[in-house]
């Protein structure tokens, strides 16, 4: 059974069809890329999955549950997180305070327990803190330990980047959505978090989604790609089987017609 | 292709130099100096403190403030620029104090403009205040002529000196400068310094410091000031590092001492402090403590929580009224005369249920509506308050009297003095929670909430339950500012619950440092406890709040006393270290990584 399984999903804003009537399926365990040229749906598409925008049609199950309709916190807390393709951190909260953002769903100190410091409550907040850690040192020497204590707003590009996956990791997803991780880095840092990606499924076990632009990226990650234009999925297989079709180009290049044939 | 760029120690050479203090500015400062001292002679400053001296009989208010704003104009004016990344630090010299010296004789010429104006044309019938004695303050008493020359002579010294300040060596400077400043605060505050000389048994000081009580400094006063906190400012200035460095720098464990020992004096002092103050200053401290409670339960939902709450006076209305009905045996409807110790859980309860009553309807909503819903229920409340129709539970206009002092066993609280210990049990609790809040999970979550609501949803942040919990604590807190408040006074009137409470909390957190605990009390001792000291500049207690608002939002947006993390949000070398080690690899690798390769 799939982990993620879409069916008839449709989203309108006004009279623009963003998503139109989609069927996608993730399997536990796989690294599924969705590309497509600009405007075509794919952020969309994940904001309809994590619950941050409500769908008008079509089902969207989650090991076994229907999500619909829930808030995003309750889909978080069923096991999928998010990236943000415009970087969206807590820009006025530490790194670590960011990634300890992560573990809120998972724990369930009260402020009862923060105003009178139970026992309960500080081995909980050592165990965030712990957790944050862990999960930083994930990243080597990127995310290290001095960095801790800087401000999101701080660090660089990259790293920004980084911090985001490192937040969703925290809280322990079973399924990690990640809009365009390799945005605005340089080649050597997208070859690094290229192999990130491959690291987070052997080493944490996460099924991940993908939306990429770069298509070093989604040949050296994904399992299968699935290509979306204006809404509707136009095919979807091997990297080698979609990056050779007919359509896929003509999508992304125009048709041969207009370049002058 | 490697780059080479110099490790950030060696940039030293190439270094540009830093452009000189401008003239074109100084002109500019000048005339604005003028267009200030313009006004402070005109709104009537200068006439009406020029009898009140500052030092007695050779230092008279009214022209020292005059001055001081020539002063003032004078430093900004000779200001060397920062020193920015690449250019040498700037040079300080005698183009300093012509900066200052111009801006002084600009300033000077506008004050003597209107020296002249007024005694050519009459400009009373609009401008009251420019009366023959203020024409005569300005000339120092010569005729029209003479007093332009003179004004303009004293202002361009006076602006030489203020621009001369950036002359002195650091520490003389940071000796001289406060010094100073203390010498014109101990005449200001001639009442609270009286007092505790007084409260001190040392009333031989108040002869020696104050030519009366709540008179002048006299010279030696002045002299004495000046000397000891000259001194205590330069031994102070001796030390290498500051003092938040060297508490920073020290093992956790002593910082942890440390820590004890200060709350331990804090607590100490503040036992003396109303047997010392009297029953004058420790009303002033009393409504200044209620004060600093309510802003920091709204520290809470607007520094943590990022709720801009415009109503929050409702729930200071809702714990004073709950107080009342439950205490005092003339509440109209229902009076179980309870003490208000036992009373307390119910006002708790009371406010919390209000706290949710006014988050429920705003929980979708964000920022500018958020803050318009809620200034709508500050409304609310007072006019359901003062309404004919709930008049049998809340008295209407009459509100309700004959609530009964603080009694907690057999203490009993009547005196200002008395109620200055459970206000400040209060307020230390409401810091603590501050401080015990923010490194806890919903702390975090207010935070997240704060920077970025739909984020923090996606993160896992129940917003429901975040804005809810952050409205209820900053409602009990102001809940238990409203109680003391009802106790203390003995009645509640709707007309005490106005819009203008909401403002002022409000503005002590902006002005205080908003999120920061030290920020926001400190925010709380400038603008209720000080305008409340200087009872004899009321008349112009509104035009100093509207200035001091807008200097402190152009100059230093972040408050007096921000927390870290403002602070930090001003700081950028950390990004350009960033950009270092990016060009630099890992940290620790020395060699550059070649751009665009692996």
């Amino acid at each position: 059974m799939p982990l993620l399984e879409i069916q008839g999903l449709s989203k309108a804003f006004g009279g623009l069809r963003a998503i139109n009537g989609l069927d996608i399926h993730v399997d536990e365990g796989e690294i599924v890329s969705v590309i497509g040229p600009n405007g075509a749906g794919k952020t969309t598409f994940f904001n309809l999955i994590t619950g941050m925008d409500g769908p008008d049609e079509g089902s969207i199950v989650f090991d076994g549950q229907n999500i619909v309709g829930l808030r995003p916190n309750q889909i978080l807390q069923l096991g999928m997180a998010r990236t943000f393709q415009n970087v969206r951190l807590f820009p006025a909260m530490t790194v670590l305070e960011n990634v300890m953002v992560g573990q809120h769903s998972r724990t369930k100190a009260g402020l009862f327990g923060a105003i009178f410091k139970t026992p309960s409550q500080r081995r909980e907040e050592a165990a965030i803190e712990e957790k944050a850690k862990e999960v930083l040192s994930f990243f080597g020497t990127r995310l290290a330990g001095y960095r801790h204590d800087q401000l999101s707003m701080m660090l660089s590009y990259a790293n920004r980047r980084r911090l985001e996956i490192a937040r969703a990791m925290a809280t322990d997803p079973r399924l990690l959505l990640l809009d365009e991780p390799t945005a605005g880095m340089n080649p050597r840092e997208t070859i690094e978090l290229t192999e990130l990606i491959g690291r987070l499924r052997t080493e944490k076990g996460y099924t991940i989604v993908i939306i990429e632009h770069d298509m070093q990226v989604v040949r050296n990650v994904s399992d299968r790609v699935v290509v979306l234009d204006h809404g509707v999925k136009l095919i979807e297989g091997t990297y080698d089987e979609v990056s050779t079709n007919e359509k896929v180009i003509e999508a992304y290049l125009g048709r041969p017609a207009e370049l002058g044939a | 292709m490697a780059r080479v760029v110099d490790p950030p120690t060696a940039v030293e050479a190439g270094l540009r130099p830093t452009p000189p203090i401008g003239m074109r500015r100084a002109v500019r400062l000048g005339l604005s100096g003028g267009a200030a001292a313009v006004l402070v002679a005109a709104t009537g400053i200068v006439s009406t403190f020029q009898p009140r001296m500052v030092i007695d009989p050779i230092v008279p208010l009214g022209v020292l403030f005059l001055y001081l704003v020539v002063f003032a104009f004078g430093w900004i004016a000779a200001q060397p620029p920062p020193t920015l990344e690449g250019f040498a630090p700037p040079v300080i010299g005698l183009r300093n104090v012509m900066a200052g010296a111009l801006a002084g004789l600009l300033t000077g010429l506008c004050v003597g403009l209107l020296l002249v104006l007024m005694n050519v044309f009459n400009l009373r019938g609009v401008f009251i205040e420019l009366s023959p004695e203020l024409s005569k303050i300005l000339s120092f008493g010569f005729a029209v002529g003479v007093g332009v020359a003179l004004i303009a002579l004293v202002s361009t010294v006076v602006g030489a000196l203020g621009g001369g300040v950036h002359l002195l060596p650091r520490r003389l400077r940071r000796s001289l400068m406060p010094a100073l400043v203390w010498v014109i605060v101990f005449s200001l505050l001639t009442d609270l310094f009286g007092q505790l000389f007084t409260g001190l048994s040392l009333d031989f000081m108040v002869d020696l410091f104050y030519t009366s009580r709540g008179g002048a400094l006299t010279i030696v006063g002045a002299l004495v000031v000046f000397v000891v906190f000259f001194t205590l400012y330069w031994f102070l200035g001796g030390r290498e590092r500051g003092l938040r460095e060297t508490v920073e720098a020290m093992p956790r464990e002593r910082r942890m001492r440390l820590q004890i020992g200060l709350i331990a004096v804090v607590l100490v002092v503040l036992y003396f402090i109303p047997r010392l103050m009297g029953p004058f200053v420790s009303q002033i401290l009393v409504d200044a403590g209620i004060y600093l409670l309510m802003a920091l339960g709204l520290n809470i939902v607007v520094g943590y929580a990022g709720l801009l709450d415009l109503g929050y006076v409702a729930f200071f209305a809702v714990g004073a009224y709950a107080g009342a009905i439950l205490t005092s045996p003339q509440s109209p409807a229902f009076a179980p005369e309870m003490t208000l110790v036992a009373a307390l859980p119910f006002v708790m309860i009371a406010a919390a249920i209000a706290g949710i009553v006014v988050a429920t309807p705003v929980i979708r909503m964000r920022g500018d509506y958020l803050a318009i819903v809620t200034l709508g229920f500050g409304e609310i409340a007072r006019i359901l308050l003062n309404s004919e129709w709930l008049s049998p539970y809340f008295g209407g206009a009459q509100g309700i009297t004959n609530i009964p002092d603080l009694r907690i066993g057999p203490l009993t609280f009547s005196t200002p003095q008395d109620y200055f210990y459970p206000v400040f049990l209060f307020v230390l609790l409401a810091a603590y929670i501050t401080l015990a809040v923010q490194k806890s999970r919903w702390g975090r979550a207010w935070m997240a909430m704060r920077e970025d609501e739909s984020v923090a949803e996606a993160m896992g942040v129940n917003i429901v339950t975040a804005k809810l919990s952050a409205f209820v604590v900053g409602a009990v807190l102001a809940s238990f500012g409203g109680a003391l408040f009802g106790s203390q006074i003995g009645s509640v009137f709707p007309h005490s619950f106005d819009i203008v409470v909401s403002i002022t909390i409000l503005v002590i957190i902006i002005v205080g440092g908003m999120g920061s605990v030290p920020g926001v009390t400190v925010g709380a001792l400038v603008l209720i406890l000080l305008p409340n000291l200087l009872r004899e500049f009321s008349e112009f207690r509104f035009l100093f709040y509207g200035v001091l608002l807008i200097v402190m939002m152009l100059k230093r947006p972040e408050g007096f006393i921000p927390s870290k993390r403002r602070a930090q949000e001003l700081h950028s070398e950390e990004l350009a270290q960033d950009a270092w080690l990016e060009i630099y690899g890992e940290k620790g690798s020395t060699e550059p990584v070649p751009e665009g390769k692996a």
